[in-house]
């Protein structure tokens, strides 16, 4: 797929149809891949990557691209493509200004689930159908595929993208999901035990922001998180009100609009699953107020700029499963 | 002799300016009594209240926050309460997914001629509260003993 993806970008440079492709190329390891712009064709030949660590959603890149003269390829998978139907619902890209290209995905992969196998040293990664063949310093190996998925692909909503203007590759299919099977596990614990858990999680967050600088849904231009009087604009927390609720805060400013693209828990240096947050208001919109996916339907209205006489009140929450 | 302190918990209610705010008006002026641990906020209407005012006034110190507004369909700027709804709906979810005690949060609607709902409510409220104790939860959720 690479090989194609290269070629289109190239094509696309090279007959001025556009004057720059978003796509990844390789950061400081290869398992770490970083957004990039290409301006040339050479550029492409000698740095473009796809693969399974392409994981980043181009989408938010191009709210500031929209903004630049001329026109931006972006290459998106499936799950991109809901993010940049969102966005532009949200009137927050320049569409003239935009080349979508979707691609297939076959699922990408989770470094740390080869490092928690015990797996040190990884020279490289060939993926060969169902199978990784891993090469280290200490010899090869082979692993299943689905081990090391990354957690938003092992419960991938849709293999079939929403919008674009050409596609490389087959369409894929929407896809029987069991991603809220994870919160349904948490909604079975006792009120204490999710406290517990939470706050075991929770308490690891070195609020490096990182999870919003990614998100697609958090593309405010000025954002509570960041504090203008710092000096060191969006490190220092504006209050301790928000650096205390932090992640509820920020949960509930993406409510409705999150497309569970999984890029806030790709990228937390922590580890902290914060796409279950995301997730369990997903869950309870389609819950309370009928099937509701952000991204898969521009003409639907969202659930908090809506409501019904028939609505549930906020007490009934509590009263079921009682 | 041991003399056990009484928990005094903080309450934040809420209050729409045409219904609820009336209401507890009414239940002052019929003295009707609802304990001082109430301070009432009012505000134009429920659907003026941010989700983050509730957060806002339990990191401040709040025991128990309780939104009052006017009945569904009664609302002086009409359907404001119906997406005040949604989102308090979803809050007080979210809080019991983070394992927040699912008492400490309310949402009553209480017009200008109910002034006894009013007194009521505060009353029971107050006693839920009290029961449960200090909150202590949302203030400790990032900081791991
Ligand atoms: S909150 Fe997370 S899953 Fe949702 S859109 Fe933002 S980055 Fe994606
Ligand atoms: S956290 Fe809230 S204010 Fe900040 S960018 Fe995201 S949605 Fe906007
Ligand atoms: S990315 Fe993780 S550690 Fe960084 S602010 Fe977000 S939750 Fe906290
Ligand atoms: S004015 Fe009372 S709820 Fe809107």
């Amino acid at each position: 797929m690479q090989k194609v993806i290269r070629e289109k970008a190239i094509e696309l440079l090279r007959s001025g149809k556009v004057d720059r492709v978003l796509g990844w190329k390789e950061g400081e390891f290869f398992y770490d891949q970083t957004p990039h712009l290409f301006l040339s064709p050479e550029e492409v030949e000698r740095t473009f990557v796809y693969n399974g660590f392409s994981g980043a959603n181009l989408s938010k890149y191009l709210v500031k691209e929209g903004l630049k003269e001329g026109v931006v390829a972006v290459f998106l998978k499936p799950c991109d493509t809901y993010s940049f139907s969102q966005l532009l619902k949200e009137h927050r890209i320049a569409r003239d200004k935009i080349w979508a290209v979707g691609i297939p995905c076959e699922g990408k992969l989770d470094i740390e689930l080869l490092r928690k196998m015990g797996i040190r040293g990884i020279k490289t990664i060939e993926e060969k159908g169902d199978e990784l063949l891993v090469s280290t310093i200490y010899g090869e190996k082979t692993v299943a595929k689905k081990d090391v998925l990354a957690e938003r692909c092992a419960n991938c909503k849709s293999r079939k993208h929403v919008l674009y203007d050409e596609l490389l590759g087959e369409e894929g299919e929407v896809l029987d999901s069991a991603r809220f099977d994870q919160i349904e596990k948490l909604e079975q614990m006792t009120s204490e035990e999710r406290f517990a858990f939470w706050q075991n999680e929770l308490s690891r967050c070195i609020r490096c922001n990182a999870c919003r600088n990614v998100c697609p849904a958090c593309t405010c231009e000025k954002c509570v998180f960041d504090n203008a009087d710092s000096g060191i604009a969006s490190k220092a927390p504006a209050s301790s009100f928000e650096e205390q609720n932090f992640h509820i805060i920020r949960a509930f400013h993406v409510v409705g609009r999150c497309t569970d693209c999984g890029e806030c828990s790709r990228v937390c240096p922590q580890g902290i699953p914060l796409h279950l947050i995301n997730r369990k208001f997903i869950k309870d919109i389609n819950a309370f107020y009928g099937a509701y996916q952000a991204g898969e339907n521009p003409d639907e209205r969202a659930p908090l700029t809506n409501y019904s006489t028939e609505d549930m009140e906020p007490g009934d929450v509590f009263k079921k499963g009682e | 002799m041991q003399i056990e302190e009484k928990f005094e918990p903080t309450i934040v209610a809420f209050c729409c300016n045409w219904c609820s705010y009336a209401g507890a008006d009414l239940s002052g002026t019929n003295r009707l009594q609802y304990p001082a641990n109430v301070k009432i906020i009012r505000v134009p209407c429920s659907c003026r209240v941010n989700p983050m005012f509730i957060l806002r006034a339990f990191q401040r110190g709040a025991d128990g926050v309780i939104l009052c507004g006017c009945h569904p369909g009664d609302c002086h700027y009409t359907t404001g309460n119906y997406y005040a709804r949604r989102r308090m709906t979803l809050l007080f979810s979210m809080l019991d997914f983070l394992g927040i005690e699912r008492e400490r949060t309310r949402v009553e609607w209480v017009s200008a001629a109910e002034g006894a709902k009013f007194a009521a409510t505060m009353n029971d409220f107050v006693a839920t509260v009290t029961r449960l104790g200090k909150n202590r939860r949302l203030e400790d959720l990032r900081c791991k003993k």
